[in-house]
């Protein structure tokens, strides 16, 4: 099995209209997705890629029986849209949008978990079960059903990564792009804490990146709970204290979050830690 | 955003947190009627002034002039000082420390509050520090004011002050989309008030839009980083002379760990992001070659971007931008084949793996081939 994404996973597209929406619209159905519908205000009666447009997410919950829901909407909207979906009942809500301000972010989540309402994201690039489903805006190409669980805070260097341990003749049970903000629904050890219940998944690879905690928290975790092979990847081993590298959770401040800090974390729990991306696959293929 | 001290102390004025009185200046003949004797105080964005002479007293309209010509311009941290900030001298009694910051593990506002201020809170003992999480939900709820006061241990005229800050300073968190205010010291003055001796603020960038007035304000960034951020290019100048640029964060980061365990050191760290627009790639393009790299290093994984589209931007680039910079390109993913098709037709230096490029790169920086 799959976890959070599976084959009956009825997926709603919030902001379907848009040119990110229609696109990956298209390419959600290609994977196989149930894509039971799309919100944009005001556009209801409309069609993308034979997929009808609703005027609520309320509508799509009770006319197409949507449980899940990946939004597209532009940051300034998006607070909207995810609290309209928490309160429509999305039990499994992905949020792509990037640059959503922290504040709203402090409101969504907690109240989303007060709700029971996974979240994943903001600013990732999804979750996506070969051979099950995708809410998310990976490429379909590089994935391959198998048992390594993929965690990552990042897009790209993800798909490098899990090309790889494609290439390797691997596949992945379920793909989470936890994301890259430093406010996020689901963090790395809620999602450690899926993998290792999950029967399928038999490994698992982190990626993380410098900023925050989410590592060391992880790797804690794992030296308690985890009782399947797991390895890590870093990012960020030379990147100068203070700046933001790209994602707004990329930061190493007052000396905190830093590559080394999350690489020593995860040597002490045990987890060998790659130096180049691609190695990944090559350290899973023996773990 | 990061706010000068005077920047962040017009922000608390505007919620009600009681400031010194102060004057700003650019220029010493700006000084006529400062609040004395006072404080003169360099304005600028990185902490530690106060230990390298950014921070002096005077007594006197002269003295201040004098005092002020000395610290501006001076250069504090890598930035020269283009402002000073002359703030009432305080008869301090004792120095109290409040600041709220957002705890990423707990999804939730972190409200800090001490007894023991003026030093760096990290190096206070915990048990000296009121740490509690504010449900942003909810709001800033009376027991937290309660357990607050309690810690800090003031008396009841002193604590009632420190808890007004307290809750004005949380409301200007949440109104400005602050990231951290941090007032340190809070003093209490030997007349019996609190005022805020210092100001720092970092309003989050993504909610830039919800605050434009900011988003004019100077910011610690280079020319170059000035010009990109104002293209909406995601661009930091790096000490190292390689020109880095890859496709989204967490690659570029890589590209950049990578290339110095190849034994090479970025120059740059510019995130192309999703795009394959050829003007966008061109325009970043145009920033990089302005950073003067030894060698550029293209590291794209297409996976929704085409590749074979980013060579194009590249190309296009390339033909119009007058560089005799060497790239060395690694492109994979959708069309790469034709990508590197097109790279090739310009003399670019193809590899397949991101370790053969920071190789390539090393080799060819270094005036190989």
């Amino acid at each position: 099995m799959a976890v959070l994404l599976t084959k009956t996973s009825r997926v709603l597209v919030q902001g379907i209209t848009g040119h990110q929406g229609q696109f990956h619209t298209r390419a959600m159905l290609d994977f196989g997705t149930k894509v039971v519908a799309g919100v944009t205000p005001g556009k209801a009666g409309e069609k993308v890629e034979g997929v009808p447009v609703l005027d609520s997410v309320e509508d799509a919950v009770r006319r197409k029986r949507a449980n899940t829901s990946i939004v597209f909407v532009p940051a300034p909207y998006a607070k909207d849209a995810a609290v309209e979906a928490i309160e429509a009942g999305i039990r499994l809500l992905v949020i792509i949008t990037e640059r959503i301000p922290f504040h709203d972010a402090l409101d969504i989540i907690p109240y989303a978990r007060s709700k029971g309402c996974v979240v994943i994201g903001p600013n990732c690039p999804g979750i996506i079960s070969p051979g099950h489903a995708k809410a998310g805006i990976m490429p379909n190409h590089i994935f391959r059903p198998g048992d390594v669980g993929v965690i990552s805070r990042s897009g790209t260097l993800t798909y490098e990564i899990v090309h790889a341990i494609t290439q390797a003749g691997l596949g992945q049970t379920t793909c989470i792009g936890i994301g890259g903000d430093p406010i996020i629904g689901t963090d790395m050890v809620e999602a450690l804490a899926l993998f290792q219940k999950d029967r399928a998944t038999k490994r698992i690879v982190v990626v993380g990146e410098i900023g925050g905690t989410a590592e060391e928290e992880a790797a804690a975790f794992i030296a308690k709970r985890v009782r399947k092979p797991v390895v890590a990847y870093v990012a960020g081993r030379t990147a100068p204290p203070g700046r933001r590298m790209g994602h707004a959770g990329a930061i190493i401040q007052a000396g905190r979050g830093t590559a080394e800090s999350k690489m020593k974390a995860f040597a002490d729990a045990g987890v060998p830690v790659a130096d180049f991306p691609v190695d990944v696959a090559k350290l899973l293929a023996v773990a | 955003m990061k706010f000068l001290e005077h920047k962040a102390k017009e922000v608390f004025t505007r919620h009600g947190i009681p400031v010194p009185r102060g004057i700003v200046v650019s220029s010493p003949d700006a000084i006529v009627d400062p609040p004395l004797p006072c404080m003169v105080k360099a304005q600028v964005l990185v902490g530690g002034r106060g230990k390298v002479g950014g921070i002096r007293p005077a007594a006197t309209l002269e003295e201040a002039r004098a005092v002020a010509a000395q610290i501006l311009g001076m250069e504090i941290g890598g930035y020269r000082v283009k402002e000073v900030y002359l703030a009432e001298r305080l008869e301090i009694a004792q120095e109290l420390y409040l600041g709220l910051t957002i705890d990423r593990s707990a999804r939730q506002p972190l409200l800090m509050a001490s007894a023991l201020g003026g030093v760096e809170i990290e190096s206070v003992p915990r048990d000296k520090i009121f740490m509690a999480h504010v449900p942003a939900m909810l709001g800033l709820q009376p027991y937290l004011i309660r357990g607050l006061k309690a810690k800090l241990g003031l008396p009841k005229e002193i604590g009632d002050q420190v808890a007004d800050i307290a809750r004005r300073a949380y409301a200007l968190f949440r109104a400005e989309d602050a990231e951290l205010v941090e007032i340190n010291p809070l003093a209490l003055l030997t007349d019996g008030r609190v005022v805020a001796g210092d100001a720092k603020l970092v309003v989050d960038d993504n909610a830039e839009y919800r605050h434009p007035d900011y988003a004019a304000m100077d910011q610690d960034r280079t020319p170059l980083e000035e010009e990109a951020h104002g293209k909406g290019i995601t661009f930091i100048q790096l000490d190292g002379d390689v020109g880095v640029i890859a496709n989204g964060a967490g690659l570029t980061m890589a590209t950049l760990d990578v290339l110095n365990l190849k034994g090479g050191r970025g120059g740059t760290f510019l995130d192309l992001g999703g795009t394959d627009d050829p003007r966008k790639v061109q325009e970043a393009f145009e920033i990089l070659i302005k950073a003067r790299p030894s060698v550029i290093l293209l590291n794209i994984f297409g996976g929704i971007t085409k590749a074979d589209t980013v060579a194009l931007g590249v190309k296009q680039a390339l033909e119009v931008l007058p560089t005799k910079v060497p790239v060395v390109a690694r492109i994979k993913g959708v069309n790469e084949d034709r990508a590197r098709a097109i790279l090739n037709e310009i003399g670019m230096h193809a590899a397949d793996t991101i370790e053969e490029a920071a190789e390539l790169a090393v080799r060819v920086g270094a005036g190989g081939t």
